[in-house]
């Protein structure tokens, strides 16, 4: 029973990985700038490295045929745990950027306070991910930065974007049956309890950048429990393609 | 410190990472420990980075090494504790460095740099501290890409972890 709930929970925390890193990966050569893009190409990676070390210890404990790959590969869209958030499509820069942003100082708190989980995997593996994010933070914050108080344009573009997927940020602190179970159990964080934290960090990064939260949001909520958008079935076409088209098919 | 001989020293010093053939995996510091139960060596290697695409193709060429010599090796990737940048040894500082690779710098200039609030990173080329940096990432994960105000020729920084 306790081992289901791992289960579920390794879920989580690795399919908003995976889903941003396929989102990312979809920009390998098309980035605005040579440099740009090989930086997103390379939080890609790192995020797709991530989500291999939570899906072993997943795979670990269904044994039988699961791995990491039937994991990743082989579930219905209902299946998959990740927020609204991170299927939002790459409209332009702009929505990479804010997306980014919103993800990474989330990612940041959620992995400051695994390292203190009662579970020694995830402890290992937060250890691990949080160098490498302290600099996903550094990067989409700079972005942010340069673009909100850059022209006019980037500036209005900016702005759309936040005003756009904003209504997206809350759902990360929205705990699941799941995720209430890793705060009780000392397994995860609360998220209730980061959620000031998120929203100061958000607010002073947005400020330096001149841009705004919106006034009124409606959150939106049901991602994480299989309740996805229209976004989430294209991502998972391109995403399962190979293993859906030729079952079993190794490389 | 590594408790090993040193026939078994010498074999994984002949292993690389592929993307910096200079770079032997002793001197990188991703070999943490090698025990020797019922005939077969025991390696546990550790990522530079999570996503680190290389380390399969090592973890490969380490059994390949040992197979070579009639020995048998099992690899295993432990995460704990997590590698860091001051792992890389004095000599695998040296090799990054005539390679074309700024060894990586305390933490603190480290961030000035990649801030680019103190001109601290050495052109590999000619040696001018009046460098830039272009991107924090480069061709790799674990590298920033600079370039050198002087005599223009651009380089990669191997990033501090710590
Ligand atoms: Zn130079």
């Amino acid at each position: 029973m306790l081992q289901e709930k791992l289960y579920e929970y390794l879920l989580h925390l690795g399919d908003n990985s995976m889903i941003l890193g396929q989102r990312l990966g979809e920009l390998c050569g098309h980035g605005p700038e040579l440099e740009t893009d090989i930086a997103l190409t390379n939080i890609s990676l790192d995020l797709f490295g991530q989500v291999r070390n939570y899906f072993q210890a997943a795979a670990q404990i269904k044994g039988g045929d699961a791995t990491e790959d039937t994991i990743a590969m082989l579930r219905y869209e209902h299946e998959y745990k990740n927020v609204y958030l991170v299927e939002q499509p790459n409209d332009d820069f702009a929505h990479v950027i804010v997306r980014q942003f919103f993800f990474d100082v989330y990612h940041q708190l959620l992995l400051n306070e695994l390292i203190k989980s009662k579970n020694e995997t995830l402890v290992a593996i937060a250890k691990k991910s949080i160098k490498e994010v302290d600099y996903h933070v550094d990067f989409s914050s700079t972005w942010v930065k340069r673009l909100g108080d850059g022209t006019e344009v980037s500036h209005e573009k900016m702005q759309t974007a936040v005003n756009t997927l904003w209504r997206y940020s809350m759902e990360l602190f929205n705990a699941t049956e799941v995720e209430q179970w890793a705060a009780e159990s000392g397994v995860g964080p609360d998220l209730d309890a980061l959620k000031p934290f998120y929203i100061s960090r958000v607010e002073e990064v947005l400020h330096e950048a001149t841009l705004t939260l919106p006034e009124e949001t409606v959150f939106q909520y049901g991602a994480k429990t299989g309740r996805h958008s229209e976004n989430m079935g294209y991502i998972l076409v391109d995403f399962q393609y190979m293993q859906r088209a030729y079952p079993n098919m190794k490389w | 410190m590594l408790e090993i001989s040193e026939e078994i020293e010498e074999l994984l010093r002949s292993v690389s990472d592929p993307e910096i053939p200079v770079l032997s995996i002793m001197d990188m510091g991703i070999v943490r420990k090698v025990d020797f139960v019922d005939g077969t060596y025991k390696v546990d290697i550790t990522p530079t980075y999570s996503g680190c695409p290389a380390m399969d193709t090592i973890g490969d060429d380490i059994v390949s090494a040992f197979n070579n010599n009639n020995l048998h090796a099992k690899i295993n990737l432990v995460l704990a504790p997590a590698w860091t940048t001051d792992w890389i040894t004095e000599r695998g500082r040296k090799a990054l460095e005539d390679y074309g690779i700024a060894a990586p710098r305390s933490a603190e200039v480290d961030k000035a740099a990649l801030l680019g609030e103190a001109n601290t990173i050495k052109c590999t080329n000619c040696g001018s501290v009046n460098t830039k940096m272009v991107s924090r990432f480069g061709s790799t994960a674990c590298k920033a890409l600079f370039q050198c105000n002087d005599c223009h020729e651009p380089f990669d920084y191997f990033k501090c972890l710590k």
